[in-house]
């Protein structure tokens, strides 16, 4: 069964990447994205990563999206322009995915993937997170807060017009 | 744990496929006959005018901006909600440092008005806020 769901979120992974690079429509497109999105939480999950799951299902998902949803709807050519992508330079395309296929798989074959797995029960990870982050790593957390404090203010400034 | 998975992935399967039953199941018995009046957008009863392709309003982006920073916030707040009772109230003061850290970029962005729906303070404008403006300026 779980082999079973495993193939399933991977059809859906491939399948909304395959509509987000192929679609006409760049909504579309987005929310095609949102199958890509909840796909990886799925392989997450079965990575035994569920802080990891939750964290791409609520940052991607209901951040990212939602900025890339805003970012076409509040386009000023929104009315004028249709509202599509195409393909250009498909050459110039071609040499840099056969490019970074090749680094991919340069750095994937060589390992041996299935000898090196051991099988590992299903355990949740989020109050480990929490007490490292607490304690032990207490001094990142909190420099955590001032990097996003320094993308607040950077976003809040580079949307002004007037500086 | 794992079972656990199975649960909410069934919650989600039952969800996905009862908001397209709905689709499926019209398609199946309601008789197909379309007019151009009845394809058209319903407004009320008003005829609909122009796209529905418009350029939404610029300030939403900055509230969407900032939506993310706290979104991003929260994910730790779930972690500390889950060690809150284990690692006691020292946690509590840390993530209030965290917060209180996150809010000067808030307060921030309040004082330079860019939650203000209405920017009454635009150096140049015009249309509609330049009587606004004028008058202001009078009763100073």
């Amino acid at each position: 069964m779980a082999d079973f769901i495993f193939w399933i979120i991977w059809a859906l992974i491939v399948a909304s990447a395959a509509l987000v690079a192929f679609g006409n429509n760049l909504i579309h497109s987005v929310f095609a994205l949102m199958g890509t999105f909840l796909g990886v939480a799925g392989i997450y999950i079965f990575l035994n990563a569920d802080f990891l799951a939750v964290t791409q299902i609520v940052v991607y998902v209901g951040g990212i999206l939602v900025l890339l949803v805003f970012g076409i709807m509040l386009t000023n050519k929104i009315s004028s322009a249709q509202i599509s992508q195409s393909s250009v330079q498909k050459w110039l395309g071609l040499i840099v995915v056969l490019g970074v296929l090749t680094i991919i798989l340069t750095a994937v074959l060589p390992h041996d993937w299935v000898g090196s797995i051991t099988p590992m029960a299903f355990n949740e990870t989020v109050a480990g997170i929490g007490k490292l982050l607490f304690t032990e790593y207490l001094i990142l957390f909190e420099i955590a807060s001032v990097l996003l404090l320094g993308a607040l203010i950077g976003a809040a400034t580079l949307a002004r017009k007037e500086l | 744990m794992q079972e656990h998975y199975g649960i909410a992935l069934a919650f989600g399967a039952v969800a996905f496929l009862l908001m397209y039953m709905g689709f499926i199941i019209q398609k199946l018995i309601a008789p197909n006959n379309k007019t151009e009046l009845k394809m058209d957008t319903y407004e009320c009863g008003e005829e609909p005018e122009g796209d529905g392709w418009l350029q939404f309003n610029i300030r939403f982006y900055v509230v969407a901006l900032i939506f993310i920073i706290f979104d991003i916030e929260v994910v730790f707040l779930f972690l500390w909600a889950v060690v809150f009772k284990e690692l006691g109230f020292l946690t509590f003061v840390e993530v209030f440092v965290f917060m209180a850290i996150l809010i000067v970029g808030l307060a921030y962005a309040w004082v330079k008005g860019d939650l203000d729906w209405v920017k009454m303070k635009l150096k140049y404008g015009t249309g509609r806020y330049s009587a606004a403006r004028l008058h202001e300026a009078e009763t100073k």
